[in-house]
């Protein structure tokens, strides 16, 4: 049995001050490729759906964290390029960073805590940010995930909401996995909503929207990312052990669905459903179809009922239909490869196992 | 006359309490005991048994208190403020009782570590995860329902103790004898069940431990495992799931178990900081109260007529407190009659 006043009492214990408007938004280098409409789907849902102010410009890069984690590049030259970032925001007149990415939000922590702890460290960046590029910056007054900006606002998504994560025949709580970036607050705890042992930024997500969350025992193993587990070729075995370890984990409390707040997570919870089918005929579903993986952005949408074509669905390996059906969401399947009005794209080749 | 005893007043009615109230009582001194508890005896009030000999908790209860009518206790009392005074210590307490003291002895003992703090381990959440002193209630109370056949235990030592991410550095002391004394109590109690303990090191310092420990492995098949715990998870079945490093080997362990026994350790009393602000009594960097010199003389401190007793300095064995309690009543003894203890240098 598990008690839920005990994770109550973690959760009291680490409460996060998330501010409720004028964001500065820092891309993702992956996400758009990956999940092509999550980004924009957030966007959307501060600006149109709620009347925040948001600002997404051209100007910022990337934060570098894929090759620091990589050891590619020194933390020095991360660093300056985070300044960068901060000068950016404050030459915009912002105050709240928030950066799509969960490896960005790591990196950013990581930096202001060593700038924190060491502060000759910052002093030096300072420089270093000057030489290079004459600017000056400022530290964000809050700097703030998305996922934690959508759990701040969850109610007020539920209060436009179309779609609750029912079962819309038996009216029964959709069953949900929640699988939260190793890099949002296993390094610094105090720095996520819930804490790193029992997160409650997707979970409150899931819980307001009507589902249930399943607390299954490989609940904290990595999704298989890891960098260097897939980075190197020669260990992608690693990566997708990992995964399948999750899966077999998972499968006895049979998930509705997958939802994550990383840019890697859902790419390999995906992907590798369709890589373990081919290899050893596994799938994870009854209805041969396997576990749909949303992003977090993408599953507000699907509350608020927007178009999944449009939230970039298609761009999925496995399959979100079974998922629309059981909550009654009312689509049409033809319209899934049309980009506007007109047919496109090429219907994909299906997988061997799963089904499409 | 009863006039013209001086007055020693004791804050916590623990077992060095109780012994230290004993010995001063039997040295002609008027004594009061203040406990924030509504009954004496302290943590060995709630185990069953003690180690190494295995002796009920209710025998070194019966002897602590075998002079506690000779002095006075206020249960459910907590000491508020205290002054200086020519005659030596002016107190009040939280019952607005007042007492005119010539010395101090605080022994408000240790509390258990809290092991929600661990939260990887599932204390609290996971109703199988149990700690040291749930299980010590279990044996005295019952085992809650549930079939009892063929069940695997895990004891988990140093949770809290030697742990830098807890903010404890130091050993327990206790914990490792009290795991293998424990463990051979789940065989007797469950003659059917798997009992694993996983430890950082054993340390057998005491007289018979050793002897204990080997018997846990000869006689009672208990199986030993150096390694660490990483994190506690629910499988499907309700069953634990725990991820362990053996720290022999250097590899990962993953293992099924019904309970998991947290071995929580030792920690200052909730009023330890409290009352070293009150008498001037300073703490060490764990919060344990400093005695004026280490090593030789434990019981005295650098507030004159103060002193100290019992885990309330450190971790101890209940051997090591009942000695250090004595010791403590002496020290006074020494105070209130102007004689001084000798000094490490042999003078006085």
């Amino acid at each position: 049995m598990i008690e839920l006043k005990g994770k109550e009492r973690i959760w009291e214990k680490y409460q996060k001050e998330i501010p409720l408007d004028r964001y500065y938004y820092a891309r993702s280098c992956i996400r758009q490729n990956f999940w092509p409409g999550s980004e924009t789907t957030f966007i959307k849902i501060l600006e149109e759906e709620l009347g925040k102010t948001i600002l997404d410009e051209e100007h910022h890069t990337t934060c570098s964290g894929i090759a620091y984690h990589c050891d590619v590049i020194p933390q020095e030259t991360t660093m300056t390029i985070v300044a960068r970032q901060f000068s950016l925001m404050c030459e915009s007149g912002y105050e709240h960073f928030v950066p799509s990415c969960i490896t960005s939000f790591g990196i950013y922590t990581e930096i202001l805590e060593t700038w924190n702890e060491h502060p000759e460290v910052e002093e030096k960046i300072k420089r270093m940010l000057m030489e290079a590029t004459g600017r000056e910056f400022r530290k964000p007054k809050f700097l703030v995930h998305p996922s934690d900006v959508i759990y701040a606002l969850r109610f007020d998504i539920l209060k436009k909401a179309k779609y609750r994560l029912v079962n819309a025949k038996t009216g029964e709580p959709l069953k949900c996995v929640e699988h939260v970036g190793c890099h949002y607050a296993k390094m610094f705890p105090d720095k996520g909503v819930g804490g790193a042992e029992f997160p409650r930024v997707l979970m409150g997500m899931i819980e307001a929207w009507g589902g249930e969350v399943v607390d299954y025992p490989e609940r904290r193993t990595c999704c298989g990312f890891g960098f260097r587990q897939y980075m190197v070729q020669a260990n992608r075995g690693y990566s997708i052990a990992c995964t399948k370890r999750k899966f077999d984990s998972m499968e006895p409390y049979k998930p509705d669905l997958i939802v994550t707040n990383c840019p890697g997570c859902p790419f390999f919870l995906d992907r590798w459903q369709y890589v373990i089918a081919e290899m050893e005929g596994k799938v994870y579903t009854e209805d041969g179809y396997g576990i749909p993986v949303l992003t977090y952005e993408e599953l507000a949408g699907i509350v608020l009922g927007y178009n999944p074509w449009e939230l970039g669905l298609q761009m999925h390996q496995v399959s979100v239909e079974p998922l629309l059906k059981k909550i009654g969401f009312e689509y049409d399947p033809l319209d899934k490869f049309k980009v506007g009005n007109q047919t496109i794209l090429t219907l994909p080749e299906a997988p061997g196992v799963l089904k499409v | 006359m009863e006039e013209t005893k001086k007055h020693v007043l004791i804050v916590g009615a623990g077992i060095a309490g109780l012994e230290a109230a004993t010995h001063l009582e039997e040295l002609g001194y008027k004594v009061s005991i203040i406990e924030k508890q509504q009954v004496t005896g302290g943590h060995v009030k709630n185990w069953f048994k003690t180690f190494p000999y295995f002796d009920a908790s209710e025998a070194i209860i019966n002897f602590a208190e075998r002079s506690l009518s000779k002095f006075d206790v206020y249960n459910e009392t907590q000491l508020t403020y205290a002054e200086r005074n020519d005659n030596g210590f002016k107190v009040n307490t939280d019952k607005n009782k007042q007492f005119q003291a010539d010395a101090i002895l605080l022994t408000p003992g240790f509390k258990v570590f809290d092991a929600h703090k661990k939260e990887e381990y599932g204390y609290g959440i996971f109703q199988h995860v149990i700690t040291n002193a749930d299980l010590e209630k279990y044996f005295r109370n019952g085992w809650p329902e549930r079939d009892n056949k063929n069940l695997r235990f895990g004891f988990i030592h140093c949770v809290g103790s030697r742990d830098a991410k807890s903010g404890n550095l130091y050993c327990s002391k206790v914990c490792c004898a009290t795991a293998v004394k424990q463990a051979i109590e789940v065989r007797q109690h469950f003659p059917d069940s798997e009992v694993y303990c996983f430890y950082m090191d054993l340390r057998m310092f005491g007289k018979n431990y050793e002897e204990m420990f080997q018997a846990a492995q000869e006689k009672h098949g208990i199986n030993f495992v150096r390694a660490r715990l990483s994190e506690v998870n629910q499988n499907f079945d309700n069953t634990l799931l725990i991820k362990v490093e053996d720290t022999l080997t250097s590899r990962p362990m993953k293992l099924t178990l019904d309970y998991i026994v947290l071995m929580s350790g030792m920690e200052p009393a909730e009023n330890a900081a409290q009352l070293s602000q009150i008498f001037g009594v300073p703490t060490d960097e764990s919060g344990f109260f400093a005695p004026e010199k280490y090593l030789v003389s434990e019981n005295n401190t650098v507030s004159e007529g103060v002193f100290v007793a019992g885990t309330a300095t450190g971790p101890k064995t209940i051997t090591e407190t009942i000695n250090d309690a004595r010791s403590a009543a002496l020290a006074i003894h020494h105070y209130l009659s102007h004689s001084r203890i000798p000094t490490e240098h042999g003078k006085e």
